[in-house]
């Protein structure tokens, strides 16, 4: 039965990003100039210029561009990068691995923080330490994520202490993750912005389930404290919570492009700042149609765990 | 609130995003209900709540200093000094130079307009797209309507940050690419939010009767539906003004956005941020005031969503 669901979101999913792949190769029709006069520059002569556009199948109609583009995407062709000329999937793979690593410890950090402070809050309810929690998750989820890494910098490398590095140093080729120590920073910043949502949306469905007919049910017959909120409550109050998770997770792909910049972390997100003032299309498309996926593929994740959890869901569709 | 999450989250498809979005998270339980019998205005509710009275102060302290600062210049904008001067109320100007020499006080001042007033147009477009869409989803339903809301899900696959930087890309870093991706890549996100307020009124008697009484559809929308909705629409036109002060801040702060010479908090951030161990108050300052400015509008706009919460009864 939920086969033909997941099935369903999945054909909805390949024709998401389909629809996306149109809009990012569409948005660069409207670009004024052409690539080969700025890759090769002012001086050079119509006949370069044409040859050029022939190696590079500019002179071929918009469709049949298109398509060849999109079946590049498929065997890992991005196009070659007009900065560089070297080709995108190159540049992709040497900077993927670090915002995996950023991403991967920010997310593994702020979803089990931000659910035990969401239900410890929850437990409070009214008291100050609640009240202190709500405020303060309110105040950096208002924020934009440069604000609080500038904080930070402030606070931990520059202005008050000085014990933590303020930029990613890394020498060329070296993995970020040999030197942890420069991790911190981008990694605190991202986890102090993700983790506010998931505390506001955990406190908000705990309360509303701890309050619930089945909660009280199982209190008055008796079930330990401890048992009806591990056993009763909170199962049931994680279901809309794996949705804003599943936002959240998705946003750390596009969250990391300032934060790489601002810690000049080697990373897919500075590369995609270069491109952008650089006026690199390829590398520009490639990145965009990158993070698109991550985020239809996150969310796919949280629908089928939600059809798979929700058994109300399940028969309903 | 919570309710439209729910089924939101049913109904929606892939990359389908509850209501409430990034949002605002209250529970039902904890906002206490007004009786049928007294009602208060919408405002009195909203500075009621000490965030709404907090919220309204800072925004209001924020704007004031971005709007009449580029009025009472102290130093003008010319140079003071050549180069980093970090010496406070020194000939260099209350809060020293910046990396040209520029007196920071000054160009703290004459900084916060632009994006205030980007942020706010960026807003606007989106509210008045994001309104129409979802009120002509939510009201024509059908095919139109499941059309309409897969198109948003396309919007929404990609980030806003990312969407502005790919607009950038092609058209340039000018003021108006910034105002208008902003603007559009909020509507979809807004449009879920009218939809579905606008599916918890259309079957409410008023509009039966409208309908009845064969009122041109135009008419129910902006006469009978719009006044209905106005509650969650002004919590998402908070939020969403907070996030467009975030975006188009973070923009100037990559170099994308207002170029230089132009006096902007994001660009002054990205400008002095070298010297930020020897003259801290180059980037202090439009830190701290994005930050404040920030808090306060989304102080506002929770208190707006309190306040909406707390008159649910009547709306029922």
């Amino acid at each position: 039965m939920f086969a033909k669901v997941i099935g369903r979101r999945l054909i909805l999913s390949a024709f998401i990003l389909l629809a996306v792949s149109l809009l990012v190769f569409g948005a660069t029709l409207l670009l004024p100039g052409d690539p080969a006069r700025a890759i090769l520059g002012q001086q050079a002569t119509p006949e370069r210029i044409a040859a050029l556009n022939e190696q590079l199948g500019l002179n071929q109609p918009a469709w049949q561009r298109y398509f060849s583009w999109l079946g590049g995407l498929f065997v890992g062709d991005f196009g070659t990068s007009t900065a560089s000329g070297g080709p995108v999937s190159e540049l992709i793979g040497e900077r993927i691995g670090a915002s995996f690593v950023l991403m991967l410890l920010a997310g593994v950090i702020s979803v089990p923080l931000g659910i035990a402070i969401g239900v410890w809050s929850a437990l409070h309810r009214g008291r100050r330490r609640d009240q202190a929690t709500t405020m303060v998750s309110l105040i950096l989820a208002s924020m934009p994520e440069f604000v609080i890494g500038i904080g930070l910098i402030a606070l931990f490398a520059t202005s008050v202490f000085q014990f933590l590095p303020a930029v990613t140093l890394a020498p060329p080729g070296e993995p970020v993750w040999n030197l942890p120590l420069q991790l911190v920073l981008p990694t605190l910043t991202l986890v102090l912005v993700v983790t506010p949502y998931i505390v506001r949306m955990m406190r908000a469905t705990m309360i509303e389930v701890l309050d619930s007919g089945y909660v009280e049910m199982a209190r008055l017959k008796g079930v330990p404290e401890q048992r009806v909120i591990m056993r009763h409550a909170l199962p049931h109050a994680l279901g809309p919570v794996a949705q804003v998770v599943a936002i959240q997770l998705a946003w750390l792909a596009g969250g990391v492009v300032v934060v790489e910049f601002l810690f000049r972390y080697p990373g897919l997100g500075q590369a995609l700042i270069d491109a952008v003032t650089y006026r690199d299309v390829q590398v520009v498309q490639a990145i965009s149609m990158l993070v698109a996926a991550v985020y239809v593929v996150v969310n796919l994740a949280a629908d089928v765990v939600g059809i798979l959890t929700n058994p109300k869901l399940r028969s309903a569709a | 609130m919570t309710k439209h999450t729910a089924t939101d989250t049913a109904a929606g498809g892939p990359g389908a995003v509850p209501a409430m979005e990034e949002g605002l998270a209250l529970a039902s339980a904890e906002v206490p209900k007004e009786s049928q019998t007294t009602y208060r205005p919408f405002f009195k509710r909203v500075l009621a709540q000490k965030q709404g009275r907090i919220g309204l102060t800072i925004t209001v302290v924020v704007l004031a200093f971005a709007i009449f600062g580029p009025l009472l210049l102290p130093w003008a904008t010319g140079n003071t000094a050549t180069e980093f001067v970090a010496k406070p109320f020194s000939e260099y100007g209350i809060f020293g130079s910046d990396n040209l020499g520029r007196d920071v006080l000054s160009r703290f001042l004459a900084g916060g307009l632009t994006l205030f007033v980007y942020a706010l147009l960026a807003t606007v477009l989106g509210m008045v797209l994001g309104t129409i869409i979802g009120m002509i989803a939510a009201y024509t339903g059908g095919v139109l309507d499941s059309i309409i809301m897969r198109l948003n899900d396309v919007i929404l696959a990609i980030p806003q940050l990312v969407f502005a930087l790919l607009a950038i890309t092609v058209l340039g870093p000018q003021g108006w690419v910034l105002v208008t991706v902003i603007g559009i890549t909020h509507a979809p996100r807004i449009a879920r939010v009218a939809r579905s307020a606008t599916l918890g009124v259309i079957t409410e008697d008023y509009i039966l009767a409208a309908e009845m009484y064969a009122v041109p559809r135009w008419k129910i929308i902006v006469r009978e539906l719009l006044p209905n909705i106005t509650g969650p629409l002004s919590v998402e036109a908070g939020l969403r003004l907070t996030y467009s002060i975030g975006y188009i801040a973070s923009l100037s702060f990559l170099g994308l956005g207002l170029q230089p010479p132009a006096a902007d908090w994001g660009l002054m951030i990205n400008e002095n941020r070298i010297a930020l161990s020897v003259q801290p108050w180059g980037v202090l300052l439009p830190v701290f005031a994005i930050a404040v400015l920030t808090i306060g509008t989304n102080l506002l706009a929770d208190s707006f969503a309190r306040a909406v919460a707390s008159t649910s009864v009547e709306n029922t």
